[in-house]
């Protein structure tokens, strides 16, 4: 039971940046490995922020806030300095490494474990009775995803989110209406990194602490959790796997929410099996390879490797 | 009307392969006319639209709309009153998106893309009332995404989503060239309908010598980066299609082909 809820709030908690990487990759088509910075960037500004005393749920707003700031310098290096996508990301990344250290006050990790967070303050210790208490935090984590992803769907049917759409399937349409192209760019990755950013936010606030290493593989976990999702889960090109089953139409967001949640039991599945702890970061890639490798993924989208 | 200055244009300046492609190029369309441009490969038609509509910069001379000097705007802000529609169906529509969210979008050109919901549903029964007007049953099909169209509908699509919202130029670059003749003849007399109900200045670059002689109501003929044939009006209705081919093959002569 403790494996399973552990899977769900790993699971969930990603699946909120593997929402962000779903902007990127499948929307725009946009490699951007700045979510491997704008994750911890997430939860630095978290730890730093509920240690100055700001509420946990403001956090969590400012965080989004903050990755968007990054996602929006990230398409800025891209489209105004005209740097390729996948080196703008690189940048973004790599600069980003030292500032995340410098708002968790030079310290590789910072712990928050006294402090109160969105999981355990004073509000939910009086009201919910302790019987309950193993299931709050998936709860709460449901409650966060289905929100972000509830939030996207919408936004991707207002005009703004047709724009968005269509800047992945066809810059050219995007200029024949009149739009900056760039623009859409870069509202696109200020979303998506203020998803990761989010995503962060809510991790440091689970487990307790920030830690500067958090974020390395994020793209990895995220490109993983969406090829699973929307290759298993919606029928893309034909029929998918899941339409032997049911008729209905599974959105991609909800796919990729349970693709984030499938990826991480896999890897729980690996640990169980047997693998140690500090085999993590291989098994995440080996797994992500294996997956790319089944789905026919790598065959359309050769630029993700270059 | 729209007014081509002096217009010059290189391509690979500063290599061996330095090409002058137009040098001092001077062209005034009038507002209404509908023109039709033909020229062999590499003549600079299409280069040519792609200065009009900002693709590719110019390296001198300037570029009127009216009095309105647009040499410098960007490519997305010109086509607030232009009209594109290319020779790749695909280029006209998002295939991942539905007939009727293309259409949407093709219907808010020139509005702000806000949080405004994307399908405006009282706009529904006016998609496919213009979308029944094609006689191609895409008007059946609102909810089926793009990419599963083919070629003609797809073209089709592109015309009626680049003149749906009030524009002054209609381009059209061998928009017709990718379709079989039978479809290219639909869209063909689509083209002239729209263009004529909605009064559109027209440039219409072809290889279709029958089309460009048929329609429209000027005629220019390219050969590197100059006009060898420019009639309009009655002189224009006069021109044969053997005409066009003689001209071509005295070009190809003095080229040595």
């Amino acid at each position: 039971m403790t494996l399973i809820l552990g899977i769900l709030e790993e699971g969930l908690i990603y699946a909120v940046m593997a929402l962000g990487v779903y902007i990127t990759y499948k929307i725009l088509d946009f490699p951007d490995l700045s979510v491997d910075s704008t994750f911890p960037l997430g939860a630095a500004f978290t730890a730093s922020a509920i240690l100055a005393g700001v509420s946990p749920v403001l956090t969590l707003f400012l965080s989004f806030l903050a990755g968007a700031v990054a996602g929006c310098v990230t398409g800025l290096i891209h489209v105004k300095l005209k740097v390729r996508d996948l080196l703008s990301g690189i940048i973004v990344m790599t600069g980003l490494y030292s500032l995340n250290l410098r708002i968790a006050d030079g310290r590789a990790n910072l712990p928050i474990f006294t402090k109160e967070t969105i999981f355990e303050n004073q509000f939910l210790a009086s009201r919910l009775s302790s019987s309950l208490s193993p299931y709050t935090i998936v709860v709460i984590l449901l409650i966060i995803t289905l929100l972000c992803k509830v939030l996207l769907d919408l936004y991707l049917n207002t005009r703004s989110g047709y724009l968005l759409r269509a800047v992945g399937d066809n810059e050219a349409l995007v200029t024949s209406l009149a739009k900056d192209k760039g623009m859409v760019k870069i509202v696109g990755l200020a979303i998506a990194n203020g998803f990761a950013a989010l995503a962060g936010s809510i991790y440091c606030q689970h487990k307790g602490f920030f830690e500067i290493s958090v974020g390395t593989g994020t793209i990895v976990i995220g490109l993983a959790s969406v090829i699973i999702g929307i290759q298993l889960l919606t029928p893309e090109n034909g029929a998918s796997f899941l339409s032997h089953f049911t008729k209905k139409e599974i959105r991609p967001t909800t796919a990729v929410i349970i693709g984030s949640i499938l990826y991480k039991a896999c890897i729980s599945f690996a640990i169980s099996m047997g693998m140690e702890a500090n085999d993590l970061k291989l098994i995440t890639s080996i797994l992500f390879l294996i997956i790319l490798v089944v789905s026919t993924e790598r065959r359309k989208k050769v630029k993700l490797h270059a | 009307m729209l007014k081509l200055n002096n217009i010059s244009k290189y391509y690979n300046t500063g290599t061996v392969n330095e090409m002058c492609l137009f040098q001092d190029f001077n062209l005034t369309i009038e507002k209404g006319q509908f023109v039709s441009v033909v020229g062999s490969n590499g003549s600079g038609k299409t280069s040519m639209l792609n200065m009009i509509c900002g693709s590719i910069p110019v390296d001198s001379g300037t570029i009127y709309i009216g009095t309105e000097n647009i040499t410098n705007m960007p490519e997305f802000k010109r086509q607030r009153r232009i009209g594109r529609v290319y020779q790749n169906p695909a280029m006209g529509t998002c295939p991942h998106m539905t007939i009727l969210e293309n259409m949407a979008m093709a219907d808010n050109k020139g509005k702000s893309f806000n949080l405004r919901p994307g399908t405006n549903k009282k706009r529904i029964d006016f998609y496919r009332e213009i979308l029944k007007a094609l006689g191609l049953g895409l008007e059946d099909k609102l909810h089926v995404k793009v990419g599963v169209l083919s070629g003609g509908q797809r073209q089709a699509m592109a015309l009626l989503m680049s003149t749906m919202t009030p524009i002054e130029f209609l381009i059209l670059d061998e928009h017709t060239a990718a379709l079989d003749p039978k479809t290219a003849e639909v869209i063909m007399e689509l083209t002239d309908q729209v263009v004529k109900e909605k009064n559109l200045t027209t440039i219409m670059v072809t290889h279709n010598l029958r089309y460009a002689v048929e329609y429209g109501d000027r005629l220019l003929m390219m050969h590197q980066g100059t006009t060898v044939i420019d009639e309009a009006g009655a002189k224009k209705a006069e021109i044969r299609i053997e005409d066009l081919l003689a001209r071509f093959n005295a070009i190809s002569i003095e080229c040595g082909n």
